[in-house]
């Protein structure tokens, strides 16, 4: 069957990354009361994005005040991978580079996290905040050696070295286990929320603010500041370059665009936000040990991102949601159908790598590219201006 | 016109709402959300209790590699279960244990005990694996006042009764294990050059500190190996170098088999002796049969090993409670057969359902926190020396008991031996050891708790 990729009609300049699955699931307005809506939007980009990024704080707080603690704390672990995907699809999707090392790059965040707020929660000398400004800027740093090794690289071979970094780095916790606690790892006290927190959100909704939930919204708030930063970068000239680089290396260079700063730019970026990441996983899961940081959490952050839709960060957001919630609907509904808990278990894996390869086979542009294709077909269904040659 | 980021992020948001709603599916109807069941009716005494049901929870790593042994540990706790629950539970509620996958992934651990927590409305923690793994829990479960019983590991954290009053250790810890193991190595072989190949964690350091208290003249080198490394060889060629004629290792069951192989190759023949972690028969065996693909086929290597045991030995058929074990696995095992890991798992719920008869017939997390505090000591069960629980202790079995394998199943060498953390002496443990009651199931009295 044919399909109608952009219609002329499309307002949208930018074809490839354009028209957002935003309203997909919604039926499409007419454009007219779309423009106006248009119109009444700032000009300025940044503004733009803000905006959004607000909208998205009231529905972040709607739907943790809504929902139960323990989804509460699975959107938590939901954020920390959403920050790490936007990194790294940022790196991947608009620069090119592939890296296998992201899992390390959070344990830095996490380590930095776990030496500077300690085992008790009154010990904390550092407010969270500047904490994890501090974990973001120690794997900034280490991101600046790794990226100053991979942008002498390509393919294969950076995705080795990346690789390399993902397998040693945990190693070096165990080696100064002095310091770093070795297997056991170090443990972190949860910071509680503190008082006008609770009482903003008491004041809002009514309800108490308990651990769970704070840590989910200190994920999510800082989720949404990523994003919102993440997302002017890629409008802006930065972005631009970072992606001239990503299609053809020549011109780019050609162009006057210095590629080896360009990718250690690219990498400590992407790097910085895994940090952030790791800094947040490491307040969400109280503990960080080498043990949580091996090679499958590297290779399950480029599946989510993958499986989401390269480059585009609503399909980082996508993917680590079904990092977080796939497991545990498959192993319920196995447990429900009558599979003993081992055997649930085992099938949660297989489900997942099934998963990747019918995107891989069906929709090789993830999980956002369908949406896309879908919302484009009833766009042009509805105006009914494309010709309707589909079986 | 509206920003790409605009719609992306709405779409993200949508998302995660449309994910959160058909998370939920799948789940029995049966708790109530978010709320808790506290004082509901009067004999729903608490969360995860209701009239008829008491809900357990476990974390163990079903996947991954450390599953192969450690995954059949809740399967042993669910057939007992199952058994006491078809002779009509423990006053007269049905155990329902839920166990879930973390794959020896902290990360993963911390995830599933929410849901168990917080979903599943678990009444308690049963036997959560792994020192990694629990670490990252244990401050949550105490928050949220869950009762934390028997972690399955022999680290000395989970015996801190001030910091987690709620959380309780079961088998005997490394240093004990250690200490009454050195202790007969001492006596039985003083002449020996000893060195120690421990694994570079809190279970190889809490070990030696305890070997060293008896063997600390005798020791000629201390070799230590990394999780996760498994080329040992240098280590194995330094205890050689140092003349070491017995080498004692707290290591996990596949550096027991890399140990062996890497002896094999460099035809060093000292005494082994291993901590009981690192000794099963069945699992070091076939892991010496996966390195070494299949040029040694059984544990054959492992013959005249000594080591230590606190549990019967699923080879001591003539064992009342591997009888009673047996019998519970032929009636509600699954697959497989009854091994030393199910037998662990079987002792752990057996220990369980002495705690929830002596917590009373409405039990509530508070009391039954006090009731293994107060009567804990008492228990009887297939553990071959008696808990340490107090108001101020934690830790779990007392003691062991040094065994040597010999001709495919364990011999003891020496009556049960207790002792306690620190300096604390050895002494036989004086107590005949217990028998099955004739059904099978505790009988513990409910202990009075102030």
């Amino acid at each position: 069957m044919t399909q109608q990729a952009d219609t002329p009609q499309d307002t949208e300049k930018d074809t490839g990354q354009a028209a957002a699955p935003a309203s997909a699931a919604a039926p499409a307005p007419p454009p007219g009361r779309f423009d106006a809506v248009r119109r009444r939007l700032p000009k300025s980009t940044f503004a733009r994005h803000a905006l959004a990024a607000l909208g998205g704080l009231v529905v972040v707080f709607l739907v943790l005040e809504l929902t139960n603690p323990f989804r509460n704390s699975q959107f938590a672990t939901m954020s920390y991978y959403a920050i790490a995907a936007v990194g790294l699809t940022t790196l991947t999707g608009l620069n090119g580079q592939i890296s296998l090392g992201h899992g390390a790059l959070m344990a830095v965040g996490a380590y930095t996290t776990g030496l500077l707020l300690g085992p008790d929660a009154d010990g904390a000398a550092l407010p969270l905040p500047i904490v994890m400004l501090v974990a973001m800027a120690v794997t900034a740093v280490v991101g600046v050696v790794v990226g100053a090794a991979a942008a002498r690289l390509h393919g294969p071979y950076l995705a080795g070295a990346t690789l390399a970094l993902a397998v040693a780095l945990p190693g070096l916790a165990i080696y100064f286990d002095e310091v770093l606690g070795g297997e056991q790892g170090l443990r972190i006290a949860a910071p509680r929320a503190p008082d006008w927190f609770s009482d903003a959100i008491y004041f809002l909704s009514a309800n108490e603010t308990p651990g769970v939930k704070y840590l989910a919204y200190v994920g999510w708030i800082t989720l949404l500041v990523v994003l919102l930063l993440m997302a002017n970068l890629k409008r802006g000239r930065v972005g631009r370059v970072w992606q001239a680089v990503r299609d053809d290396e020549v011109a780019a260079e050609l162009a006057g665009i210095r590629l080896g700063r360009t990718r250690v730019v690219a990498f400590v970026v992407s790097a910085a936000c895994a940090g952030l990441a790791g800094a947040v996983l490491a307040v969400v899961v109280r503990l960080a040990a080498p043990s949580g940081f091996t090679i499958v959490l590297s290779l399950s952050l480029l599946t989510a991102v993958v499986l989401g839709g390269l480059g585009t960060f609503t399909g980082a957001l996508l993917g680590s949601a079904l990092l977080v919630f796939l497991t545990p609907t498959v192993t319920n509904l196995g447990t429900s159908l009558g599979l003993d808990a081992t055997a649930a278990a085992e099938v949660a894996p297989f489900v997942y790598g099934v998963v990747l390869v019918l995107v891989m086979l069906l929709a090789p542009a993830g999980a956002v590219g369908v949406l896309r294709k879908v919302w484009h077909r009833t766009r042009s269904d509805r105006s009914g201006s494309s010709t309707r040659r589909s079986a | 016109m509206i920003s790409r980021t605009a719609r992306l992020a709405a779409a993200a948001v949508a998302a995660s709402l449309a994910l959160a709603a058909c998370g939920a599916g799948g789940r029995p109807a049966e708790d109530g959300g978010g709320t808790g069941a506290t004082g509901e009716a009067a004999t729903a005494s608490d969360v995860g209790i209701t009239e008829t049901t008491v809900k357990v929870g476990a974390h163990f790593p079903l996947t991954g590699v450390a599953a192969p042994g450690y995954a059949d540990i809740p399967t042993g706790t669910k057939a007992y279960f199952d058994y006491v629950n078809a002779n009509g539970g423990v006053n007269g509620r049905q155990i329902e244990y839920v166990y879930k996958d973390d794959a020896y992934n902290p990360t993963q651990t911390s995830q599933v005990t929410n849901e168990l927590v917080l979903q599943d409305q678990i009444f308690a923690m049963l036997g959560g694996l792994g020192t990694p793994t629990h670490s990252a829990v244990i401050d949550f479960l105490n928050s949220e006042g869950v009762p934390d019983l028997f972690v399955s590991s022999g680290s000395l954290l989970w015996d801190q009764p001030q910091e987690n009053p709620q959380t309780f250790g079961w088998q005997p810890d490394y240093e004990v294990e250690g200490k009454i193991l050195a202790q007969y190595l001492a006596q039985n072989f003083p002449q020996a050059k000893v060195g120690l190949f421990v694994q570079d964690d809190d279970f190889g350091r809490d070990g030696e500190k305890g070997a060293r208290q008896y063997l600390d003249s005798q020791i000629v080198t201390v070799q230590r190996y990394t999780p996760g490394n498994t080329d040992i060889a240098p280590q194995i060629a330094a205890l050689q170098a140092a003349g070491a004629d017995l080498v004692v290792g707290f290591a996990v069951p596949s550096y027991t088999a890399l140990s062996q192989l890497n002896a094999l190759r460099l035809n060093y023949k000292p005494q082994w002796a291993y901590s009981n972690v690192g000794a099963d028969l069945t699992l070091v065996g076939s892991l010496l049969a996966r390195f070494s693909e299949g040029a040694i086929t059984d544990a054959g290597l492992l013959e005249g090993v000594i080591s230590t045991s606190y549990l019967p030995n699923v080879t001591q058929t003539d064992d009342k409670w591997v009888q009673l074990f047996g019998k519970v696995w032929d009636e509600h095992g699954g697959e497989g057969d009854l091994n030393n890991f199910r037998i662990y798992g079987m002792s752990q719920a057996y220990t369980f359902v002495s705690a929830l008869q002596a917590a009373g017939p409405n039990p509530t997390r508070e009391g039954i926190v006090k009731a293994v505090e107060s009567g804990g000591k008492t228990f009887q069960g297939p553990w071959l020396a008696p808990f340490r629980f107090s108001a101020d202790k934690h830790g779990g079995i007392a003691g062991v008991a040094v065994n040597k394998i010999t001709g495919g199943t364990v011999q003891l060498l020496t009556d049960v031996l207790v002792t306690d953390n620190g300096t604390a002496p050895i002494t036989p443990v004086g107590t005949p050891p217990s028998e099955p009651t004739a059904n099978g199931i505790p009988d513990v009295k409910p202990v009075a708790t102030g």
